[in-house]
């Protein structure tokens, strides 16, 4: 391979890695402003709120790492099961499973010495939240369900199993709010800045991909899922068990998604509630599109994505902008984004 | 008799549930039936939703709300297909990108506009009872006492079964589902009939949705649709890609919401969070016991190009 070839190939991966999002994000705020407009409201005044509700001080930029936590969590996880081609929408209710389990851990454990309990309290929400997906796996490949469905009825289910959980066995001492009591003190992971809300659990956020990421690229396991997801015939006929990637991938999504939920209750709740999710489990999925399914990329879109939301937090705060434009502008981004690479395809396949 | 009134109300209430369902999973089986799948059906619900409330609090006339929020939905339809049919993008990313717009779309709608207002609620659209047939008892007051969009679901379904099985039009949408290339050779468009199935679908998600907020809660809530666009995909695949098909899974899903409320005001002791899943739990139970009777269109899912 020349230089040549080699760097038309990077300059290629640059465009549709970088550029083609770029863009996506561009003419979703373009977009979003013709909404403002639409609706009456100053777009110089509600973007310059956005912007400077991200990069206004380092207090926010805290804030938005804390809320990237887990959107980068399940982004990475979502990305091994679109890889392996099972459309995993279910990361929302595994969130909550996870969650759950990391209450129970938090809530029983704090006798044990803290080196014992945290990860024993992420790796039960890895479990729980692995479990809770395989179900939808399972029902895939034994009983040919879709996925599709299934994940999301699996999510209206686990929230319910939450609700009763805060108002039945779980709830607190005093039997007032539907909560849990909080957590054990010495499970609350430490903040990493002093005067902002992030916390140890980013840092779990920055390794998780990368490991994801060795797994997919890396690994015989990993070349096996992607084969799946490419072309699950000619993977059948290479000799791999389809059925078994599918179920896996999706385990190793959900289990993504339950450390997620486990890292939320021990890092920022301090204990278990009804709706801890802003819809974590459904960004997510924007956040793993966005990166292009590859779990290092969810890093970046994830934490785009968690600016975005304090952002668009503080711009309520300060110019009365409704916050729920976030989730538009996250579906703009992904309708732009797969628009754009097709029309690039139809392009090269022109040219 | 008090069991026989328990009934009819249990009924009555499972057809009124059903009737958002329909709309839905009716629209949804003729985009499925000409290859398209729209996973996108509870953000266009909620889009429909939220039209047909500010429409309708706006002008102060329920149909003139039901009738924007089914345009409103299709203009969202229009553009999935720009997306998924003139680009050829993924119809599942897309589908989940219109979920996020939708919900994000009709929050913010809603916020911006009626952040202030305090007296929210609109006028709800009237029960009708059809003359005679209200009178046979049980059934009467269960299909015969009910509001007009109620009926048009009850109508839509046998109407829409008809068009797809007897007309040249329905032949056309079920081959282009099953063989676009020799829907092509025929000589018809193969783009143009799957912009018509999907438009068509998105209209009646718009009017799907527009049903909670004008006929059924008489206000818009953030989110109200509640999964209601899922479960129409599962009806969908329920009913066999079959409007009728879909009115009866739509009933089946109507008995669940409606025995789910039931239970609740009931106060039996049953953790009220059980009775609230209990319409997905059916979903996953249903689709279960109907496996591996997979009548799907062969294409579905498959974006179409012309050199392919």
């Amino acid at each position: 391979m020349t230089t040549a070839t080699l760097s038309r190939q990077t300059g290629a991966a640059l465009w549709r890695n970088v550029a083609l999002p770029i863009l996506a994000i561009l003419a979703a705020l373009l977009v979003g402003a013709l909404m403002l407009t639409l609706s009456g409201f100053n777009v110089l005044a509600a973007y310059s709120a956005l912007w400077s509700g991200i990069f206004g001080n380092a207090r926010n930029l805290g804030e938005a790492m804390m809320r990237a936590t887990p959107l980068i969590l399940i982004g990475a996880g979502i990305a091994i099961a679109f890889r392996c081609g099972i459309w995993n929408i279910g990361a929302e209710g595994q969130f909550y499973m996870g969650a759950a389990a990391g209450a129970l851990i938090g809530l029983s454990a704090g006798d044990l010495p803290v080196w014992l309990s945290i990860p024993a309290a992420l790796l039960f929400g890895a479990l729980c939240g692995g479990l809770w997906a395989a179900i939808a796996g399972w029902l895939k490949v034994r009983l040919g369900l879709n996925e599709v469905v299934t994940t999301i009825m699996l999510n209206y289910i686990a929230i319910g199993i939450v609700g009763y959980l805060v108002t039945g066995p779980m709830q607190e001492a005093s039997r007032y709010n539907p909560q849990t009591d909080e957590i054990a003190a010495g499970m609350v992971l430490p903040r990493l800045l002093p005067g902002m809300r992030v916390h140890a659990g980013f840092l779990l956020a920055l390794i998780l991909p990368v490991l994801a990421a060795i797994l997919l690229f890396r690994t015989p396991l990993g070349f096996a899922l992607r084969a799946v997801g490419y072309n699950p015939e000619a993977a059948l006929h290479a000799g791999i068990n389809v059925n078994r990637q599918y179920v896996l991938a999706i385990s190793l999504s959900g289990a993504a998604a339950g450390i997620a939920g486990a890292v939320e209750v021990l890092g920022v709740i301090g204990r278990l509630y009804e709706n801890i999710s802003p819809g974590y489990g459904f960004t997510g999925i924007a956040v793993s599109l966005l990166a292009a399914n590859h779990p290092v990329g969810t890093i970046f879109s994830g934490l785009l994505f968690g600016a975005l939301t304090t952002g668009a937090e503080l711009m309520q705060l300060t110019a009365k902008i409704p916050s729920a434009m976030t989730f538009s502008l996250q579906g703009l981004i992904i309708a732009f984004l797969v628009s754009f690479r097709a029309m690039q395809g139809r392009v090269w396949r022109r040219g | 008799m008090e069991w026989i009134v328990g009934l009819q109300a249990l009924l009555q209430a499972t057809v009124r549930m059903a009737a958002p369902l329909t709309f839905t999973a009716v629209g949804e089986t003729y985009g499925e039936r000409a290859g398209v799948i729209n996973i996108g059906l509870e953000g266009l619900m909620l889009i429909g939703a939220v039209t047909a409330y500010a429409v309708a609090f706006a002008s102060g006339s329920i149909w003139l709300g039901v009738l924007a929020a089914g345009l409103a939905a299709m203009v969202f339809g229009v553009l999935f297909g720009v997306v998924t049919i003139t680009l050829g993008a993924n119809q599942i990313v897309t589908g989940a990108a219109l979920n996020l717009v939708g919900l994000g779309l009709s929050s913010f709608i809603y916020r911006a506009f009626f952040g202030t207002v305090t007296d929210r609620a609109i006028q709800p659209l009237e029960t009708v009872k059809t003359p005679l047939l209200s009178q046979i008892p049980v059934l009467g007051p269960v299909l015969f006492e009910q509001n007009l969009l109620v009926y048009a679901a009850l109508l839509l379904a046998p109407l829409a079964a008809w068009v797809l099985n007897r007309t040249m039009l329905g032949l056309a949408i079920r081959s282009v589902g099953e063989h676009p290339k020799a829907t092509a050779t025929a000589g018809l468009s193969v783009i143009g009939l799957r912009y018509g199935a999907v438009a068509f679908g998105a209209l009646l998600a718009g009017v799907g949705g527009a049903y909670l907020s004008v006929a059924y809660a008489n206000q818009f809530v953030e989110n109200m649709v509640a999964g209601r666009g899922f479960i129409a995909l599962a009806i969908v695949v329920f009913g066999r890609w079959s409007p009728l098909g879909a009115l009866w899974a739509s009933l089946l899903f109507g008995f669940t919401f409606a025995l789910q409320l039931r239970l609740q005001a009931a106060n039996i002791q049953i953790a009220y969070q059980f009775l609230q899943i209990l319409p997905y739990v059916a979903t996953i139970v249903a689709m279960i016991l109907l496996r591996g009777q997979s009548a799907q269109p062969k294409a579905l899912g498959v974006p179409y190009t012309e050199r392919a």
